[in-house]
């Protein structure tokens, strides 16, 4: 009845997990009693869950993300803290939990931190910044958020329920095979990737759409935000390799279910075809995080330097250079696989053009600072932070592109180091970058910037003191997921990156008071003008929090960084009142359940198959095919906003701005 | 033309897309969002890339474990060309079918509208049919997926193929009941378009299957690389 579910599935005997599931349950069970006593469920199914408006469906991939976030980090603290204590010693964590803990680290950072974040960033700024309403697909929209949701929630469960896989977070066969993981770990994995990366290529395939397809009339190509460019080579790369990381996972799981031979050792499989095939994705991925998080540091340079982004269009040429050149390199994850020293040459060649571009846009952001009037407010100390911590990220990784150094250095605590400095320093850097940005766009008040700054100052710091460590015990021979160790060198080296770890930690809980206090004093932090730090592009026009039209009037794009320049030529003309636009009804797609109802299916359906409950399988497919059915059926997708609605709004945000730029002039 | 002739109306975004949308606007950045049936089109242009980009990899691994048989059944000695043939055809009328699908909702025929449709799914059925009998029988004879590497990434390849072709054949169902009960509908259009895409894609990777898995494996072995 259950496949091959029982009661053993639940770790009874392993207090860790158990208590911290337990407590996730309480605390899920009293989050929805919570809501469900202030009688918000309403709200939220009306508001969030069913909602098709790309702003709320990418603050839920943000939420999502730094939820996530706390998760993949406690993670981070178990690893650390036990190298800390390992030092000829068993440490608190037996090396089965261990290698769980580094395999969900890895696995939770990347695809349900890292990947929701910037989705999330994207989601929500990029068609305002556009000048339009929504994104081309609402509803695909809302269906790609879910099933990620679903992805983190089988990760999440297999802490409970089962177990996760041991393998790292790339599954390598053949350890990842049925005959040496013959455990439900690695198949959450599977069907947990599987599921939500469904969802991710729905939102590339969805962004490419908007950004190519839908922007505001003028709106050219040369006048898009950089911000969107970097979005665009970020979702076509989603759309060139996530197909390659189903396809590859896809034949792990008939391995693992049906018995083929693609990675086996026996009847003719080919192990390394998985390294070739996994990083064909896995190395463009690392700019599908990175290309959005350089674009948020293009719009908030500009923005605190107050002036125009320094080579606007080397950024673009070194943005889709990057784009193109991602798929060039992806051999140098595996230098030892004895390819052979041709082989090995090229790609290292190829990793190391990657710098040019790159360095093109760290130049670019210094000459746009340079000169200018900067403010240091929190999202620039992000950016300034990330300037510094990435060129030594880019150069440690310059190093290991070339292979003999690889050779020395493969899998040691030095790529760690490495990939921690890009990741971090890069990625994380830029989605907090902005998170602090675009807050007040989504929700209509600031954050706190005293709070903000100690939380990048422990971060940065933080961050060094993790990783520096890591790198020099790297050199010193220490490979990566060492569960003990007997070499009294790196002992310190150790225990002082567990301190950076802890100081990383004030960090984050800086941050979570940081939001929680400048949601209890939001009246006083209110932004009445929807333009808190004087910015250059269009989605600082609107009102902050954005009516769900965003526009009631689609802006028309005459020149570049359009906003700046309709306030630029406002305080010269003294033209202080532009004329009132004819207001027409607007008609917007309807909330639509579809998202949700297939990701519960979707859920049921993942969840059986990594348990062999195959009658349950079936079940869940029907119904999720039910679901697109009775959803092709609906004969009313839109609704209509009356002009006078419309009209309403706008007056008021018209008149705030009317204000704004008086004060201006004055 | 005139300038203003380029310009869209002032709300020609809305996603809810008036029928009038103008005909100028096409995206490219002078006059607004392009109308729904582009931007439909185009989103599943996308995907179908995307698609496309998984069969590569499916191709790919083909490739690499071609010649690991394990000992067992060769590409030569299983594949049967006559049973390729007789698939191919199916494939190829039923595109054919397909297009005449389209022709007839550009005229808002439904009786040949209906029909096309049935032939494309009859014809669909067919293909699958000698689809799973050609499995069917290479697995009764020993030469199931299991068997060898070369098999595992033929069955996989050829399989996936198959079960696009599964789901197009119940997104074809669900077509033909939409197009019944709901008329010629704008968005059920619109439907329609993508799922032609879907089909005639279909057929262009059954042409590089036929090609380079039934044509190339059987193949004199002086002939093969």
């Amino acid at each position: 009845m259950f496949g091959n579910l029982t009661w053993h599935a639940i770790p009874f005997d392993q207090p860790i997990p158990l208590a911290a599931g337990a407590f996730v349950v309480l605390a899920i069970f009293g989050v929805l009693i919570w809501v469900w006593a202030k009688g918000y469920i309403p709200y939220l199914w009306r508001e969030w869950i069913t909602s098709v408006d790309h702003k709320h469906i990418g603050i839920m991939y943000c939420v999502l993300a730094l939820v996530m976030l706390l998760r993949g980090f406690i993670d981070a603290l178990m690893m650390r803290s036990q190298q800390a204590l390992a030092f000829h010693a068993a440490g608190y964590l037996p090396p089965e939990h261990y290698d769980q803990i580094f395999s969900a680290h890895g696995t939770i950072m990347i695809f349900f931190v890292a990947m929701p974040f910037v989705i999330g960033l994207m989601n929500f700024a990029v068609p305002l910044q556009l000048g339009v309403r929504d994104v081309a697909f609402p509803t695909l929209n809302s269906v790609g958020f879910w099933l990620t949701a679903v992805g983190a929630l089988l990760v999440n469960l297999s802490l409970v329920v089962g177990e996760f896989a041991r393998t790292g977070w790339l599954p390598y066969p053949p350890l990842s095979e049925l005959a040496y993981s013959p455990g439900v770990g690695v198949d959450y994995y599977l069907w947990g990737i599987q599921i939500s990366g469904i969802g991710t290529l729905m939102t590339g395939i969805n962004l490419v759409t908007t950004i190519l397809k839908m922007r505001a009339p003028g709106m050219s190509y040369m006048r898009m935000p950089v911000f969107c460019w970097t979005s665009l080579a970020s979702n076509l790369l989603i759309v060139a390799a996530f197909p390659v990381l189903t396809a590859t996972l896809a034949m792990l799981l008939l391995d693992r279910y049906l018995g083929f031979h693609f990675f086996t050792n026996t009847a003719g499989g080919n192990a390394m075809m998985f390294m070739n095939l996994i990083w064909a994705w896995g190395h463009p991925e690392v700019y599908i995080l990175v290309l959005p998080a350089f674009g948020v540091f293009s719009e908030v340079v500009a923005t605190f330097s107050g002036k125009p982004l320094f080579g606007y269009r080397s950024m673009v040429i070194a943005t889709m250079a990057i784009c193109i050149l991602s798929f060039t390199v992806w051999l140098h994850h595996f230098f030892t696989m004895g390819a052979g020293a041709d082989v090995n040459a090229i790609f290292g060649i190829a990793s190391m053009l990657i710098a040019i571009p790159t360095g093109v846009k760290i130049y670019n952001w210094l000459f746009t600072m340079y000169g200018g009037r900067v403010r240091f407010s929190s999202p620039m100390l992000w950016a300034i932070g990330f300037m510094v911590t990435f060129v030594i990220g880019g150069m440690t990784g310059v190093l290991l592109a070339s292979p003999p150094a690889d050779f020395v250095l493969h899998n040691s605590l030095f790529l760690v180091a490495h990939f921690h400095n890009v990741i971090i320093g890069g990625v994380i850097f830029g989605a907090f970058a902005g998170y602090t940005f675009w807050f007040p766009k989504a929700f209509g008040f600031t954050l706190d910037e005293r709070l903000g700054k100690a939380a990048f100052w422990c971060w940065f710091v933080g961050f060094y003191v993790t990783f520096v460590p890591l790198y020099v015990v790297g050199l010193e021979g220490m490979t990566r997921r060492m569960q003990h160790y007997d070499r009294p060198e790196w002992h310190p080296w150790l225990l002082v990156s567990g301190l950076g770890a802890l100081i990383i930690l004030c960090g984050i809980a800086l941050q979570v008071a940081q939001l929680a206090i400048s949601i209890r004093s939001r009246e006083r932090r209110r932004d009445l003008t929807g333009d808190p730090w004087d910015g250059r592009s269009l989605e600082w026009a609107t009102p902050s929090p954005p009516p769900e039209f965003n526009f009631a009037v689609l802006p028309n794009v005459t020149h570049d960084e359009t906003y700046w320049s309709v306030k630029q030529s406002a305080r010269e003309q003294m033209r202080l009142v532009l004329p009132e636009p004819h207001y027409e009804a607007i008609e917007m797609p309807r909330n639509s359940p579809v998202g949700f109802v297939t990701a519960f299916f979707a859920a049921v359906t993942g969840f059986s198959l990594i348990w062999h409950i195959w009658w349950l399988v079936v079940l869940g497919l029907i119904c999720a095919y039910i679901t697109f059915v009775v959803f092709a059926w609906r004969d009313v997708a839109e609704f209509e906003i009356p002009a006078e609605e419309v009209a309403r709004i706008d007056r008021a945000n018209r008149q705030v701005r009317a204000d704004a730029l008086r004060e201006l002039a004055l | 033309m005139s300038t203003e002739a380029l310009r869209a109306p002032p709300d020609s975004s809305h996603l809810g897309h008036h029928a009038a949308a103008p005909p100028l606007v096409t995206g490219h950045g002078a006059g607004g969002p392009a109308p729904k049936r582009i931007v439909v089109g185009y989103g599943f242009w996308i995907f179908l890339l995307s698609d496309v980009i998984m069969f590569s990899a499916f191709f790919a691994a083909y490739a690499v474990l071609f010649k690991n048989t394990a000992g067992g059944p060769t590409a030569e000695q299983l594949f049967d060309l006559r049973n390729t043939a007789a698939e191919t055809a199916c494939l190829l009328a039923s595109t054919f079918t397909c297009a005449m699908a389209s022709l007839a909702v550009g005229e808002r025929n439904q009786k040949w509208t209906q029909l096309s449709l049935l032939a494309t799914g009859v014809l669909g059925v067919t293909f699958i049919t000698l689809e799973i009998r050609e499995f069917a029988s290479l697995i009764s004879r020993g030469a199931g997926p299991s068997r060898s590497a070369f098999l595992s990434s033929f069955f996989t390849l050829v399989g996936c193929h198959g079960v696009h072709v599964t789901a197009g054949l119940l997104w074809l169902g669900t077509m033909m009941a939409q197009f019944y009960a709901k008329g010629f509908r704008r968005d059920i259009r619109h439907r329609f378009l993508c799922f032609s895409l879907f089909w005639h894609a279909l057929d262009i990777i059954w042409v590089g299957i036929f090609s380079l898995v039934y044509l190339v494996g059987t193949l004199p072995r002086e002939l093969l690389p």
